[in-house]
């Protein structure tokens, strides 16, 4: 199952500055592992002191946000385009 | 990558009509929305290609997040337009435009350019920042036409 995963510019001193990066897995949270296993840098950005998603990470199944699907357990199709996009904030 | 380096932030006088009257519409709550440009290094560049309001999801006076899927829509803009998403301007209603404690600690990426738009006065204000490692650095504005 190979889907393709878009990196955030803030992300790509992580990844060799690859902004689009292919790995092979039936979930959101096998791809994850995938892709963390390749690039270690990325691992404390993605996922949160729970083990679950980073609470400042948005994490879309082409154009769904993967909270109110499965979470990390989100099944993919073949060819899935996964966006990583940091959460954008601020205050006053 | 380290992000060095000063740039202008160069905007149209269309640009900056958006970005200022995104902020006017979204009163009384605060305003935000992304920019769009080439970056080179991971750092915009200061040339702005697009500038497009997004929700503020927190629906606040005193704080923004950018709707995710406004970012999302952005980021595919930007990938389909050869360009990255180089920044994301915001409102202070009731404060100078200058970065709080909140917008340093939250800022997202060291390469991006962060305008800010005060309404606290009769006139807008607008002033632009980097933030790199909590450090500011104001960026001059130029118009353009
Ligand atoms: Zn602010």
């Amino acid at each position: 199952m190979a889907v393709t995963i878009s990196i955030p510019t803030v992300l790509r001193t992580q990844t060799d500055g690859q902004a689009n990066v292919e790995v092979d897995g039936a979930t959101v949270g096998a791809v994850f592992d995938e892709v963390i296993s390749r690039f270690p840098g990325l691992k404390a950005n993605l996922v949160g002191d729970d083990g679950g998603l980073h609470k400042f990470v948005n994490v879309f199944v082409d154009d769904e946000d993967i909270r109110y699907l499965d979470g990390l357990d989100t099944k993919l199709d073949d060819g899935a385009s996964i966006a990583i996009l940091p959460a954008v904030a601020g205050g006053a | 990558m380290i992000a060095v380096g000063v740039t202008t932030l160069r905007l149209t006088r269309h640009q900056h009509a958006v970005m200022v009257g995104h902020c006017y519409d979204g009163l009384p709550d605060e305003a935000c929305g992304l920019l769009l440009g080439p970056m080179i290094g991971g750092v915009a560049t200061g040339v702005i290609t697009d500038t497009r309001p997004c929700v503020n999801a927190d629906a606040s006076a005193r704080t923004y997040t950018v709707a995710p899927k406004d970012m999302l829509r952005a980021m595919r803009a930007a990938e389909s337009a050869g360009v990255e998403i180089v920044g994301v301007w915001h409102s202070h209603t009731h404060t100078t435009a200058y970065p709080s404690p909140t917008d340093v600690r939250q800022a997202v990426d060291p390469g991006w350019i962060y305008p800010i738009v005060s309404l606290r006065d009769g006139a807008p204000v607008m002033r632009a920042y980097r933030i790199v490692a909590e450090v500011i650095t104001e960026v001059p504005i130029e118009i353009v036409a």
